[in-house]
């Protein structure tokens, strides 16, 4: 019998998990700028994830999905972005959305209930936060779409997780991908959890970067708490994408450090050991062990950098805190660009209720 | 310059004819489904577009509702006005989280920021003894969506009008294209880009004794009730909803205050059908004015049956005709 096609996946991890050059490491890491802001982001996103939960916990906010684990990933995602890409996330992007510009009091008004936290005015033409597993990966193939029919050279970045990638939504939009050539890369967050189920469900496929392989697009497999592995993988995956050569598909592997959500309680389903090794991968703590052996990162900067972040995130919550509910008109107002005929009785009902008055 | 005016037009035609001219007028539109583009789609509603306006405006697509569903999501967002086709409404359901999750949520979710300006187009309904899973009428269940609209023409005329407001809307529509009168009857259409207006009920014929309610293709034996009924001296409005959610109760309103009875007509099954919506609604805005109960002449509660079977589910004359009766003697 004849071999007719042979494939295969890299994979790349530059640090070990004490920070450690394992190789000589990629370009980005001479942007000594953007590597020391990169760890300042992260920082920032944990000290928020911390608050965000801390504020569920007292009854402020509403069920939160923690970004633990996660800050890397997302950190290079909104790193390797330009303002004219688009990011199509799911819903443990925190780290991303930061840099995107959506203010920290967006992301708390959106778990706290409030639609307004959606509204993003930094970067307009993201797609909100995706709570249906993999639906996104649908509406990221149809912005990459747009962009070719235009033959613009943007590109679009999908965020899916491990769980996800056992979808339709998710095949059926990477095989269009694939298929139409689309400026776009899915980053397949590997956190080995999908809630309660473990990785090993979910697919009998070794890795899930092969799953690109089927629908005629590259993959590749990343350290996803090695900062400089991501970036790089990410870079060239979306200047590849707005060059007009098409999308690829990133496995970031990492190990989900929080629970699902608030709402849940991970030592039901995974051993303290488990999570105490996955502490030692630990991403940020990392970055920060090779900053400091280049020279790049004292305790002071440290110091200054945590009072920083913790002044950010508590301006954050007391805007958020001091934001009032929107008019209960609101559920009307914006589901058609206008109210329709048919609802304006309801919405007068509405308007009734909230002015106090009957109705 | 030709007259407008395109004789012997079937609905089939109309629906090309509207998103031939949009096209032509507005280079936002882009069309996309299963076979659409070469073949011109499986009832040729697309037929010639791909040469008129090119393979990137008109897009064959990988065989996967959700995907087709979900793709004119992203378009949208970008600005795009897609026109999306289902090749039956029997498919659309693998679509149906992506048009209610998503389509439908995303100006409210995102307060205005993005919005979905898309066209989902299905022919639906029986009576063409086509195979399993191509002849169901579920318009209901779009109906009870906040943040669609479900548009339903009934002729070439409103076929091209409404089809032509649905992608001019800004927001997402369901367009179902009743496929029993793709070609069952054919009308001069003006050619001439102007649109009908949505969320509005056509009264189609006055009348005073009673109102019938109807939509898609029924309002063809609809008509052809009221012409019987004339003959017995029986006076009947008829009112094509058209769109039937968000729905016009004004118009049907008023018709009832005049009428006092009511007929509604649907294909689809009875239980939860739009039918229950519009007599609710007659019930809460009209109840005075009724001088006898409202009734309706509908599918049955049951799965569609194959084609064999298929004229003894759908309404006809007959039956709407003995409905009209039936209130009259009341």
């Amino acid at each position: 019998m004849r071999k007719s096609q042979e494939f295969h996946v890299d994979s790349t991890r530059y640090l070990d998990e004490l920070g450690k050059p394992l190789d000589d490491l990629p370009a980005q890491a001479s942007d000594i700028e953007r590597v020391v802001s990169a760890y300042r982001n992260m920082v920032l996103t944990r000290t928020f994830d911390a608050k965000a939960i801390a504020l569920q916990r007292t009854g402020k906010c509403g069920t939160y999905p923690s970004v633990l684990g996660h800050e890397v990933i997302g950190t290079a995602i909104g790193q390797s972005l330009a303002p004219s890409d688009v990011f199509v996330p799911y819903y443990r992007d925190q780290a991303a959305h930061i840099l995107r510009g959506v203010s920290l009091c967006e992301l708390l008004l959106y778990w706290g209930g409030d639609e307004r936290g959606s509204a993003w005015k930094h970067c307009p033409e993201d797609l909100p936060i995706a709570v249906p597993i993999a639906t996104q990966c649908c509406h990221a193939v149809g912005v990459a779409s747009a962009i070719r029919i235009r033959d613009e050279a943007r590109a679009v970045v999908c965020c899916v997780g491990d769980g996800g990638t056992s979808k339709g939504d998710f095949l059926e939009s990477i095989n269009l991908a694939g298929a139409w050539h689309l400026p776009v890369v899915f980053v397949v967050i590997n956190n080995q959890w999908a809630i309660s189920t473990p990785r090993s469900v979910q697919s009998g496929a070794d890795t899930l970067a092969q799953k690109a392989i089927g629908v005629g697009l590259p993959g590749h497999i990343v350290d996803g708490n090695d900062y400089f592995a991501t970036i790089e993988a990410l870079d060239t995956a979306l200047e590849r994408a707005r060059g007009g050569k098409g999308g690829s598909i990133i496995e970031a592997v990492t190990y989900r450090l929080g629970d699902h959500t608030t709402a849940d309680d991970a030592t039901r389903y995974r051993t303290a050991e488990a999570l105490k090794k996955a502490w030692e991968a630990d991403g940020i703590k990392r970055l920060q062990n090779y900053l400091h052996q280049n020279g790049l990162w004292d305790a002071n900067k440290e110091q200054a950098l945590q009072a920083e972040c913790k002044s950010t995130v508590d301006a954050a919550v007391e805007a958020y805190l001091a934001t009032e509910p929107e008019s209960p008109t609101a559920m009307l107002d914006y589901l058609f660009e206008s109210v329709p005929a048919s609802l304006q009785q309801q919405r007068e009902r509405l308007a009734g209720k909230s002015d106090g008055g009957e109705s | 310059m030709s007259s407008p005016e395109v004789r012997d037009v079937t609905l089939v035609e109309a629906v090309n004819m509207a998103l031939a001219w949009e096209m032509g007028h507005d280079e936002s539109v882009i069309v996309l489904g299963e076979d659409v583009a070469t073949n011109g789609g499986v009832f040729r509603a697309t037929v010639g577009l791909r040469d008129r306006f090119g393979y990137k405006r008109v897009l064959d697509t990988p065989l996967a509702e959700t995907l087709i569903a979900g793709t004119a999501i992203g378009m949208a967002t970008q600005g795009l006005k897609p026109v999306a086709e289902f090749q039956f409404m029997g498919f659309i359901y693998a679509g149906m989280e992506q048009i209610i999750s998503h389509a439908a949520r995303m100006r409210n979710r995102t307060r205005g920021r993005l919005h979905c300006p898309i066209v989902y187009r299905a022919p639906f309904g029986g009576g063409i003894h086509a195979p399993e899973h191509h002849s169901e009428s579920t318009e209901a269940l779009f109906a009870h969506i906040p943040g669609l609209r479900v548009v339903v023409p009934s002729s070439p005329q409103r076929a091209y009008g409404l089809l032509l407001a649905a992608i001019r809307n800004p927001d997402p529509v369901v367009f179902l294209e009743p496929k029993r009168i793709y070609r069952a009857v054919t009308h001069s259409v003006a050619n001439n880009g102007e649109a009908l207006p949505l969320d509005t009920c056509f009264t189609l014929r006055e009348g005073d004794d009673v109102t019938l309610v109807t939509w898609g293709a029924c309002v063809m034996e609809t008509l052809q009730a009221a012409d019987l009924l004339a003959e017995q001296g029986v006076s009947a409005e008829v009112i094509d909803v058209a769109t039937v959610s968000p729905l016009d109760r004004e118009t049907l309103l008023c018709s009832v205050a005049k009428t006092g009875r009511v007929v509604i007509v649907h294909e689809a099954c009875r239980s939860g059908g739009v039918g229950a919506e519009i007599a609710a609604s007659i019930a809460e805005g009209a109840f005075l004015d009724l001088q006898a109960p409202v009734v309706r002449v509908t599918g049955y509660d049951t799965i569609m049956p194959y084609y064999r079977n298929e004229q003894a589910y759908l309404p006809k004359v007959t039956d709407i005709v003995e409905a009209v009766e039936q209130v009259i003697a009341l």
